[in-house]
């Protein structure tokens, strides 16, 4: 009886800890569903051919996004092509060539500091280094390299990992053949970590797109018509064209539909660039099994 | 006068840190033989072999003392390129590591990097090795798949054919039976046989059976030094030093 009073206050335990962990993985698929449900509903209103391929009008009260849309592809683009090799490289320096000692240490916490220093730092460390001093003025490639800068930590952070996560033996069996260090890492360690690696830069894109901050004194233009033709031109994007209409603009409670339509446009386009970036790392995997 | 050893170590010290995981090692190794190193774990055999290729070059705070001698020359000079060194002197792991790549390409990788191209003498070149690694009736007609499909004990010939594909001059084996089952042993045993005619065979075991069955020359390493070294025969039937008896029955380990 003494037995069977215990497994019952055991089974009630275990039921009562399940329901917790199920409740809290409900709580955070709802919050991230609720808040797509309510830029979709209050967002998709406004999406149409025209609002995706025209440019703003009547002081951004009518019209499209378009110049909006390209300008953050290009700043994104920008960036990733920016930080993927700097990081990327950084890391292999970091787990393959580096000697393991105070110095690593010390780069490794400044990698990870600088994963956490607020988003308007970095524009102004943009404003100041890029646009001021370089002389690039604001623009494309102010943005991106700003944008660059913060994604940074986040790349060379994955890459660690992915790289970390190659087994040792892949490496012992190629330098075993004689082959050198370099190769051993540009034909095994590299190939078998880039699914991890792209892993790392879809998290980056997400944030390079949607990061207002580090764009707004280095890259964003309040309004511009005209799409840009270098990457010396100012451009519109689209979390600072949501910024702008809801704080700036002549007609804040008018374009709400707008700045709706805007943030859904935003939301959609990171999530075509997160799925291209995992349909590229699922085949890789494929290829690369062991 | 020839000289039949190939390999030969002058007072060898290894310290990983500060710790000495070696002591005075001096040891010869001979042409065309299987030299087997046992002892129980932790006692250097492993810590030897890898020296012997400049593997635990990758280990980070590791001393070596002493000289190295590979047909005379000292492999720890600071002129010498341990890549050339690893492709002279191969090795195969304790477990099967084949690259997630085709079974062809895990043959051809280390010729191809090394500069060989012609895409005819590659194809001859992973036949030959798969044949002296007696793989090849079984892998012939799946060459383009991936060597992660094989079996345990056809990946662990997979590897030795990949390293024979260098044509070194030695190999090395750390224990490259330990993580088979029995069938596989005595293939690669067998095989083990077979390639002292052409290569210089190092192996650590910590199968003694394995040892006195396939090597003409043992060494018993205890606690980083080499307490007995002479032909398997001798070791296994009349050893001169009572550690190296105690071991070999079974009396400790």
């Amino acid at each position: 009886m003494a037995l069977q009073s215990s497994m019952r206050w055991r089974y009630l335990k275990e039921g009562l800890f399940f329901g917790l962990v199920r409740l809290s993985a409900f709580v955070i698929t709802a919050a991230l569903g609720g808040l797509l449900f309510y830029i979709i509903f209050n967002g998709l209103g406004a999406i149409s051919w025209d609002f995706l391929t025209l440019a703003p009008t009547d002081s951004m009260t009518k019209g499209g996004i378009m110049p909006a849309i390209l300008g953050t592809v290009y700043l994104t683009l920008g960036a990733i092509a920016i930080a993927l090799p700097l990081g990327i490289v950084s890391a292999i320096y970091l787990t393959e060539y580096a000697r393991q000692g105070p110095l690593v240490r010390v780069i490794r916490i400044g990698v990870n500091c600088l994963a956490g220093v607020p988003s308007i730092v970095f524009g102004l460390f943009g404003l100041g280094l890029f646009v001021v001093f370089l002389q690039f003025g604001s623009c494309i490639l102010s943005g991106a390299l700003t944008l660059g800068i913060l994604i940074l930590p986040t790349i060379i952070g994955a890459s660690e990992e992915a790289l970390k996560g190659v087994p040792q033996t892949f490496r012992e069996a190629s330098l075993a053949l004689g082959v050198s260090k370099w190769q051993t890492i540009y034909r095994i360690v590299l190939p078998s970590a880039l699914p991890g690696i792209l892993t790392g830069s879809i998290l980056g894109i997400g944030r390079a797109a949607g990061e207002t901050a580090p764009i707004m004194f280095t890259a964003a233009a309040f309004f511009t018509a005209k799409l840009p033709s270098s990457i010396f031109d100012e451009v519109m994007a689209l979390p600072f064209h949501v910024y702008v209409l809801a704080t700036a603009g002549t007609h804040i409670e008018a374009t709400r539909p707008i700045q709706f339509g805007t943030v859904l446009v935003l939301v959609g386009l990171v999530l075509v660039v997160d799925l291209i970036a995992i349909i590229i790392r699922s085949t890789i995997r494929k290829r690369k099994r062991w | 006068m020839e000289d039949n050893r190939v390999i030969k170590t002058k007072d060898v010290n290894f310290y990983y840190g500060k710790f000495r995981a070696l002591t005075d090692i001096s040891m010869d190794f001979e042409k065309n033989r299987v030299t087997a190193l046992i002892g129980p774990s932790g006692c250097g055999k492993s810590t030897l072999l890898r020296l012997l290729n400049r593997m635990n070059d990758l280990i980070d705070g590791t001393r070596v003392e002493g000289e190295v001698l590979f047909e005379g020359m000292n492999i720890y000079d600071p002129d010498v390129d341990p890549v050339e060194i690893r492709r002279r002197i191969g090795m195969v792991f304790q477990k099967p590591n084949p690259f997630p790549k085709s079974i062809f390409n895990n043959i051809t990788y280390g010729p191809r990097l090394a500069g060989l191209s012609d895409r005819v003498e590659l194809e001859a070149l992973a036949e030959q090795s798969l044949k002296q690694a007696v793989l090849w009736d079984e892998v012939k007609d799946i060459l383009g798949q991936s060597a992660m499909m094989l079996s345990g004990g056809q990946q662990q010939r997979l590897c030795i054919a990949r390293a024979l594909a260098m044509k070194p001059d030695v190999l090395l084996m750390d224990e490259p039976t330990s993580a088979l089952d029995p069938i596989s042993t005595a293939k690669i045993e067998e095989l083990i046989q077979d390639l002292k005619r052409q290569y210089t065979i190092i192996i650590v075991t910590h199968n003694m059976q394995q040892a006195a069955r396939i090597s003409d020359r043992t060494g018993f390493f205890y606690i980083g030094k080499l307490i007995e070294y002479s032909a398997t025969e001798k070791i296994f039937t009349r050893p001169d030093i009572k550690q190296t008896e105690d071991y070999i029955t079974g009396r400790f380990g």
